[in-house]
């Protein structure tokens, strides 16, 4: 109980959580762009890898359920800190100045709340088959043909990319930034922490913007 | 050089504020800002109106009383300075210089710009210290200590206690503060014993006051006129974790024989 | 006046020792039903603070600042001497003795100085056990440094800021016994005054800087550890907040003031640069390590250093002391400046400075090494005078920075008030007429940590107390005279600020009892300063509220304290027709200009006592023996 209360009860503890639960998510969105860059593969290719996930049931499920429980606990604890941070200040400064404070760092929340809304939105798109009836007019085997369905529209591929923009920013500032959360600071190691986050951000980004605006230029088809 | 100052009037910690404008004539460059506003309250005394309120007390900058966000910044433009040392060749004359208190719901406004840094004591009060009576210890080289240790634990312990870590943070979180505590005595062998108690004591105590989290965008070390490294937070987030896991919860006492 | 010292009898090495197993003790379990009034938060009154909460006493600590962290003893560059003989080069504790005794021109009590000299090495102990990071060399032991006034390498330092860590050590120990609840602090409020309830210090009353509120406290005794008296003089290396008023109060309320005249000027400060100046900052004596003192040979000399050939230079220290040159120590080296400016050769704005010049080290060893010594040091005078010190000289003037005089005590630090007793640079004792470098951290601490514990109990032990409360006539009355006292500062509404009758006093007392003092000028200074002290009480001017934070009024209250009390340091230094130390009578130098002690006129303290407002103070004197030393002249040629 101690423990629970010195890791969710403080800001300290609550922020390893995030910067856990955070690079745990990254660990997801990497590995779900390694599958989609599949679509560049061809039908046959892409249809398999969606079969092969699918067949794995329960498994699926546990995964599905583990990945919405630290999706909870991150967004939550994010926004009960932010919350916290916002009491913390109740009157602002007039004249404010940011000295060191990056972009990316200073909306965090922001990208955040954008991200969610399109992972709700992502979801019902191509999981829930709700939002687009172009997408649902394609059988739901035929994943490649739903993606080229979906992002033909360009009002569709134009929020995918400006969802993943922030998804970048939100990387660019949280990978690098775990780390410091979690305490993993030597001079030795933060030439590469402190790159990993742009690093990955760039790759999530190219690659992810690479298959909606690709599907437009009629590169896949 | 002229300069047209805004300045955050508010007559003590009950009332509301507000910004006034004073204008400083004929400022020398040479003058330091807080000599700058001393020229300003004898003229403000001189037309029968109350002198501006601000702490200071050593302006040699090492006293940490001293505070003022000047144009946003905490201890102004010059970087690695307290406000004291702060010179008015830094500003140009014409220039309108915003000079507001430090804002946080765990130093509030006292009057004018000084506010109550009382949450910072508090704070070491909870466990910033080695429990070493007064009397005999051992001899002070009975325990060499690594040069890099010492050196290291130095850099923490320069912090001065002026709270503008906590003024820059876009969280008004005084992370740099109790971390240069914790880390100052994490890495001396004396402060050992007392490790884990210590790092969770200030930090529960960090949050009683009602200040923010750390969001690693480092504005405090930006600010800080000791150029404390934000190393020091990390090392505060480790002894943290180490000790939510290994500290027991404490146990009844029970007297002697 | 009792002025019984209360020195232990027996040999030197033998006194403390012996005195403190003589000493009576308090039981544990009786130390909680005497309460402790510690005024001040430095050195002294934090050490203090902490050690007397930690044997069980109930303690209250106050202090004017907004946090205990912040006295001035966290301004020291230098470090703290300690005879440890770390370094193997001959120390012990007879050589800091001597050396100080010597160092303050034989004005010291030997057996005060003795037992400094003993504690020393505990103080080094106890700031290690504390986590204070004093510097160390590669194998992990303890670096020291030499400094003025010694032969031998015994002081510890923080790189330069020691009086930084070795406060912030006390302030931790403080903090550990507020969070064990036997201290209980009072930041933000200042001392106005103490109460004497049938002769013994029993509390004292206290303004609370941000509500207004004036309150007594009841206390079994009272120690005052509220510093110097340096901001007499406006412009100082002190703090702005530094004031004499919670001793001068103790002084109007029947305790000693000894030896105000001795005040120590130190030579290498940043010149004053306009009228704005508010303070006067210190750059480390080190610097004269490498530097060279120099002012031109012709008066009123316009032209830039560099114009200046080396012919038409006067390298006045290396002229003067050719043994000792640039080295001389502090009180010489202050003069000489001084000289050199009154000549009319002193350079910078209003001629008011000398120049240190690197140039023939920088020659010598190179920028970089000059760079890795002084880095910092040249880093800061850029930073305030916006010149640079590797490409022209750095121009210094003398500021005051430390006052050796204070509230007589004896033996045990208790002034002639039983209950009342003084530590740090707040009391007379170490010093004699002058202090050498690193001394004053390691007084500040020997008192707290390691004397008072041992002599406060003692006193407990020996006294019958009275209960006493707020309510009694005593501290009604000495209440009332505070409050009337505020009241009146408000209720004048004159067109003069505080500020500026500071600034006339500290001209007065810089022009006429700064470095050199004459009979005439200290004559004309007691004329001029009553009559200043009269305009105060009717033409100040304070604005806003008694009731509020008002930083005026407090500024008010203690410039009105520094308004009596340096026309004392002026009467004293007046009576003391000789020169030692930081007192230099021109009257009494030799042919070359030295000073010149009268031993056989004036081996005692001076201590005053007050006779009322406008009535002359009286003066009594401690006469000084000298058993262990035998009395010499300093010569640094």
């Amino acid at each position: 109980m101690a423990l629970c209360d010195r890791i969710i009860g403080n800001g300290v503890g609550a922020k390893a959580v995030v910067a856990i639960t955070g690079l745990m998510l990254t660990g997801f969105v990497m590995a779900h762009l390694s599958g989609n860059l599949l679509v560049f593969a061809g039908p046959e290719a892409f249809n398999k890898y969606a079969a092969g996930l699918k067949s794995l049931g329960g498994i699926l499920w546990v995964a599905r359920l583990g990945l919405l429980g630290i999706f909870i606990l991150h967004l939550g604890l994010a926004i009960r800190l932010n919350l916290e941070n916002k009491a913390a200040r109740p009157q602002k400064y007039v004249n404010e100045a940011t000295m060191e404070a990056t972009f990316a760092s200073r909306y965090m929340v922001q990208t955040g709340l954008l991200l969610f809304a399109f992972i709700i939105y992502h979801l019902a798109h191509y999981t829930f088959r709700v939002a687009s009836d172009d997408v649902n007019a394609v059988p739901a085997e035929d994943v490649y043909g739903m993606v080229i369905a979906g992002f033909s529209n360009p009002i569709v591929s134009g929020f995918y990319v400006l969802a993943m923009a922030a998804l970048a920013m939100h990387l660019k500032h949280g990978v690098s930034s775990a780390f410091q959360s979690l305490g993993i600071y030597h001079p030795n190691l933060n030439v590469v922490t402190q790159k990993l986050g742009p690093i990955i951000a760039a790759i999530v980004f190219v690659g992810f913007a690479s298959i909606p605006v690709s599907v437009l230029m009629g590169c896949i088809k | 050089m002229d300069l047209t100052l805004h300045v955050w009037r508010q007559k003590n910690s009950k009332s509301d504020g507000h910004m006034e404008i004073v204008e400083a004539k004929d400022v020398s460059e040479h003058s330091s800002f807080l000599e700058m506003l001393d020229v300003v309250n004898e003229n403000l005394l001189g037309q029968g109106k109350e002198p501006i309120a601000f702490d200071h007390d050593c302006r040699e900058g090492i006293c940490g009383a001293c505070s003022l966000v000047i144009n946003g910044e905490p201890h102004g433009p010059e970087y690695g300075t307290t406000t004291c040392q702060l010179h008015m060749r830094s500003f140009k004359s014409g220039q309108h210089v915003y000079i507001e208190p430090w804002r946080a719901r765990a130093l509030p406004v006292l009057k004018d710009l000084i506010v109550d840094r009382t949450s910072f004591d508090r704070i070491q009060q909870a466990g910033g210290f080695v429990s070493s009576n007064t009397g005999s210890p051992q001899d002070a080289n009975a325990l060499p200590i690594p040069k890099p240790d010492a050196d290291k634990a130095f850099d923490a312990a320069v912090c001065i206690g002026c709270g503008a870590c906590a003024a820059a943070c876009k969280n008004a979180s005084p992370m740099l503060f109790v971390a240069a505590k914790v880390s100052q005595l994490a890495i001396l062998p004396q402060g050992k014993p007392e490790r884990e108690r210590r790092v969770l004591a200030m930090v529960d105590q960090m949050k009683k006051e009602g200040f923010g989290n750390c969001t690693n965008q480092y504005e405090c070390e930006a600010a800080c006129p000791k150029e404390i490294s934000v190393e020091h937070i990390a090392r505060m987030n480790r002894e943290y974790f180490r000790a939510a896991i290994l500290e027991e919860p404490e146990k009844q006492g029970h007297g002697g024989d | 006046m009792n002025l019984d010292s209360k020195i232990p009898s027996g040999p030197l090495e033998e006194k403390w020792e012996k005195h403190k197993f003589e000493m009576k003790l308090v039981n544990p379990a009786n130390r909680r039903k005497y309460d402790v009034i510690v005024v001040g938060s430095g050195l002294a009154g934090a050490s203090a603070a902490a050690t007397l909460g930690g044997h069980g006493y109930n303690v209250k600590c106050f202090c004017f600042q907004d946090s205990p962290r912040r006295a001035h003893s966290i301004a020291a560059q230098g470090g703290i001497n300690a005879a440890k003989n770390y370094q193997g080069d001959g120390d012990s504790v007879h050589r800091l003795f001597y050396d100080t005794i010597k160092g303050g021109d034989f004005r010291a009590r030997e057996a005060n100085v003795h037992r400094l000299a003993e504690v020393s090495r505990n103080i080094i102990d106890q700031c290690v056990a504390q986590g204070v990071p004093f510097a160390r060399d590669y194998g992990g032991l303890l670096d020291n440094r030499s400094f003025g006034g010694a032969q031998v390498s015994r002081t510890f330092y923080a790189r330069g800021q020691t009086g930084q860590q070795l406060l912030l050590g006390a302030y931790s120990a403080l903090n550990r016994e507020i969070n064990r609840g036997s201290v209980k602090m009072y930041s933000r409020t200042e001392m106005l005054d103490v109460v004497v309830v049938d002769g013994k210090a029993r509390g004292i009353i206290v303004r609370n800087l941000i509500t207004g509120e004036i309150t007594a406290h009841t206390a079994h005794a009272v120690i005052l550890a509220s510093g110097g008296y340096g901001n007499v003089f406006y412009l100082s290396t002190n703090a702005k907040g530094c004031n004499v008023t919670a001793t001068w109060r103790a002084h109007k309320r029947g305790a000693g003031f000894a030896n105000p005249c001795y005040t120590q000027i130190h030579p290498t400060c940043i010149p004053v640069s306009g009228d704005y100046q508010s303070k006067l900052t210190l750059m480390s004596e080190s610097l004269r390590n490498d530097g060279r003192v120099w002012v031109p040979k012709k008066q009123n000399d316009k032209r830039t250093a560099a114009e200046i050939p080396e012919s038409e230079r006067d390298y006045y220290l290396e002229r003067k002391y050719p043994s000792y040159g640039n080295l001389a120590p502090r009180d010489i080296a202050s003069r000489s400046a001084k000289e050199a400016c009154d000549s009319g050769r002193g350079v910078g704005p209003g001629g008011l400075g000398v120049y240190l010049d690197f140039a023939d080290s920088i020659k010598r060893l190179g920028e970089d090494a000059i760079k890795k010594r002084y880095g910092n040091l040249f880093h800061m005078y850029q930073k305030i005078t916006a010149e640079n010190p590797y490409k022209t000289p750095m121009r210094i003037y003398p500021a005051v920075h430390y006052t050796m005089g204070g509230l007589w005590v004896d033996y045990n630090l208790m002034s002639n008030i039983p209950g009342l007793f003084v530590l740090g640079e707040a009391n007379f004792s170490d010093h004699g007429a002058n202090r050498l470098g690193a001394s004053a951290l390691m007084q500040g601490l020997a008192d707290g940590y390691f004397v008072i514990p041992f002599t406060l109990p003692n006193y407990f032990a020996n006294e019958k107390f009275e209960p006493v409360n707020e309510s009694d006539p005593a501290f009604k009355q000495t209440l009332d005279e505070v409050q009337t006292r505020t009241t009146k500062l408000l209720s004048i509404k004159g067109n003069r600020s505080v500020d500026s009758f500071h600034k006339e006093l500290g001209k007065i007392m810089w022009d006429k009892c700064g470095m050199a003092r004459d009979k005439s000028g200290l004559e004309e200074a007691i004329k001029k300063i009553p009559q200043l002290r009269e305009e105060f009480w009717q033409n100040v001017k304070v604005l806003g509220d008694e009731k509020d934070l008002n930083q005026s009024l407090e500024r008010a209250g203690r410039v009105a304290d520094f308004l009596e009390f340096g026309e004392l340091m002026c009467r004293d230094a007046l009576h003391r027709e000789e020169s030692c130390g930081g007192h230099f009578r021109t009257e009494h130098q030799t042919e070359d200009g030295e000073a010149k002690r009268n031993d056989d006129k004036f081996c005692y303290a001076g201590v005053w006592e007050f006779k009322g407002d406008g009535k002359p103070s009286e003066l009594h004197k401690e006469n000084l023996t000298f058993e262990n030393v035998k009395l010499a002249t300093r010569s640094y040629k």
